[in-house]
């Protein structure tokens, strides 16, 4: 029973790291309609921004000694996570995505793999990065919590607790902001939007950027809960994300978030299983969310949706 | 159209021709040491490529759908017959303690060649199915799922190597035995292409809708395409698999398979003519590269490292993706390979 529990809070962890990048996929999806393969990239550089940010913070104001204020520090590497993750999203939005809007959309999905390799092999092929596997530091100083049999470390929380935090503030941005009210718009119809005064391209760069930022912090939250990271590292999470935003809905931002949890605790379970179906699941997943129900749980029916 | 294009017709008769006049010109090259081996394996790698880029062109480019797993395609051709070959009937190019060609050897390669790519085609006749219900980019996510399943699962077969990889597989690829494979390969694709069947396929790239109507009967053709295109991706996979004398499961990642895309997108979709040019032009660039980047390192006194040389490939796909999608051929083809009576047609497409 212990285990069961204990498997369970793991998931809910990946699920919430999941939920993160599955945000950006779908909302990105639902306006211009592009599978953004470079986004699990964003999470990536989410990663190296805090850790690269983290050791500078440390060098200026002795990160690490006893008494320094873990919480401040924390804010502050995870603003730097998201502001790296959004800057990116946006800047492969401006120079790779906006000229292809109007072409078919399989040259944005085929520029978008080219973009994705681009700043992996980018990054490895830096000297100060490289390819190897890095450390990831603790930035919050790692407590185990005893409830009942099972333990639970810190990092569960701050993981749920961050992405919740987001999730909220996301879902309150969406629904009543006028920003949201845009997006919303946008992702109905194009055209009617911009005929409502609504600048699309605005709207569109708002979009990647608040998608890239959120990837950012599943970026810190990963290299603080797995702790180390590589620069190919996105590639895996940011399939399986996307996958768990199909499994939800593509397009629908609750969706994602519940395909997510459901993703995260069923791998966790198979991991514990077999660590080959572990690693296969996502995509059986996938492959029986196409066969029976292509628009995903919470996703609305189309009449031409694939 | 019509049947015609099947039988030898002048053309076809020139263009093989002309391929056997390269072949010889490079052994003659190799003979006199103006080739050197290095340059021989790199034109053997080029000719398995060729057949890679037209098999997926096939599926991509004429067809119109969307498969980015390709060489998962080719793991199972290479894991096949290699375990026939390496593993079963344990057979080597030579006689035992001799310089003898060992004639049932290379009967038992070809034959677990084919049965690779039969293997391969069955595989890829299963992930044709979902091509029906989805197109674009969730069919992209389906081929790409599979290629990366296609790999765990070899990764966990003990029998074949697992992590380690099938090692020791005998060196049945020669630069004839490749080029007369790919030479059949890019025949049997180009006369499928310009027969009926072949406007099937590119009916359906070019308005799936408008050619249901017109009574094409899209699904049988649709996973026609995927089985045929993984057939030749087997028998690709085989021929790689002998000729580095290993198969590993990473050699068939998610890269290659992108790797051989960037091939049919630069070569043009559906132009097998462009596939074969931009196949070698891209094999060439990537080991010139492989040289020529630590020598600039050199010269700069910095360590350049092997990544740059994806760097360079994955800005190649961007700016062809971003500047022009059609960048060697478009979708002309050489003479050589339209039928004579296509031309009074104007382009094939």
């Amino acid at each position: 029973m212990s285990t069961f529990f204990q498997q369970l809070l793991n998931g809910i962890q990946l699920g919430s790291i999941y939920a993160l990048i599955a945000l950006g996929y779908t909302m990105v999806y639902g306006i211009v309609r592009l599978i953004n393969f470079a986004h699990g990239d964003f999470f990536m550089i989410g990663a190296y921004a805090a850790y690269g940010l983290y050791y500078a913070l440390g060098r200026l104001f002795g990160a690490g000694n006893p008494g320094a204020n873990y919480l401040v520090l924390f804010l502050l590497v995870l603003g730097g996570a998201m502001l790296a993750g959004g800057f990116a999203a946006v800047t492969a939005n401006r120079v790779a995505y906006k000229p292809l809007r109007d072409k078919p959309r399989l040259s944005s999905l085929i520029t978008a793999i080219g973009v994705s390799m681009f700043i992996e092999y980018f990054f490895s092929a830096l000297p100060a990065i490289g390819p190897s596997f890095r450390g990831f530091p603790e930035v919050f100083p790692k407590t185990i919590i005893k409830i009942g049999t099972a333990s639970v470390s810190n990092y569960v929380i701050i993981d749920v607790a961050v992405a919740a935090t987001l999730m909220v503030v996301l879902t309150l941005l969406v629904k009543f902001s006028k920003v949201g009210k845009a997006m919303r718009a946008v992702s109905q119809d194009k055209e009617a939007a911009k005929l409502m005064g609504i600048n699309i391209e605005t709207i569109i760069g708002v979009t990647f950027l608040i998608g890239g930022a959120f990837a950012g912090v599943a970026g810190l939250l990963s290299g603080l809960t797995y702790p180390r990271i590589f620069p190919y590292m996105g590639i895996l999470p940011g399939l399986k994300a996307f996958i768990a935003a199909v499994l939800g809905g593509i397009g629908n931002i609750p969706g994602a978030m519940l395909g997510s949890y459901i993703m995260g605790i069923a791998e966790t379970y198979a991991n514990a299983a077999n660590s080959l179906i572990g690693e296969g699941i996502a995509f059986a997943i996938l492959i029986v969310v196409l066969l029976i129900r292509p628009q995903g749980i919470l996703g609305e029916k189309t009449a031409d949706k694939i | 159209m019509g049947k015609k294009i099947f039988f030898i017709s002048r053309r076809m008769l020139l263009f093989v021709a002309g391929a056997l006049g390269m072949l010889l010109l490079v052994l003659f090259f190799n003979a006199t040491g103006i080739f050197t081996d290095y340059i021989v394996q790199i034109i053997n790698i080029s000719l398995i490529n060729v057949i890679l880029a037209v098999s997926l062109n096939l599926i991509n480019g004429f067809t119109g759908q969307f498969s980015i797993g390709h060489m998962g395609f080719a793991a199972v051709g290479a894991y096949t017959s290699a375990t026939v070959t390496t593993l079963i009937a344990k057979v080597t190019p030579r006689l035992p303690y001799t310089e003898f060609i060992n004639i049932n050897g290379y009967i038992v390669f070809i034959l677990a060649l084919l049965l690779g790519g039969i293997v391969a085609a069955g595989i890829g006749f299963l992930i044709g199915f979902p091509s029906l219900r989805l197109k674009g980019d969730y069919l992209a996510i389906i081929t790409l799922g599979f290629g990366e399943i296609i790999r765990t699962i070899f990764n966990n077969i003990d029998y074949v190597g697992g992590p380690r990889g099938l090692l020791g597989i005998p060196k049945f690829s020669n630069l004839i035995m490749i080029f007369v494979i790919t030479l059949l390969s890019v025949i049997a694709i180009r006369n499928l292409v310009f027969s009926t069947h072949g406007r099937a396929l590119l009916s359906i790239r070019e308005n799936e809708l408008a050619s249901e109507l017109v009574g094409v009967n899209t699904v049988r053709y649709k996973i026609t395409a995927f089985t045929i295109g993984a057939f030749f991706a087997g028998i690709a996979g085989g021929l790689q698999a002998h000729l580095l004398q290993i198969a590993h499961p990473t050699q068939y990642g998610f890269l290659y398979s992108i790797l051989v895309l960037i091939m049919v997108y630069a070569g043009g979709m559906g132009s097998i003519t462009g596939s074969i040019i931009a196949a070698f032009a891209l094999t060439f660039l990537s080991e010139g590269l492989r040289t020529a980047l630590p020598g600039l390192g050199d010269l700069m006194h910095v360590k350049i490292g092997d990544e740059w040389r994806m760097v360079v490939y994955s800005l190649l796909l961007i700016i062809i993706m971003l500047f022009r999608t059609e960048v060697l051929m478009g979708m002309r083809e050489m003479k050589l390979l339209v039928p004579e009576e296509e031309e009074h047609h104007g382009q094939h497409a």
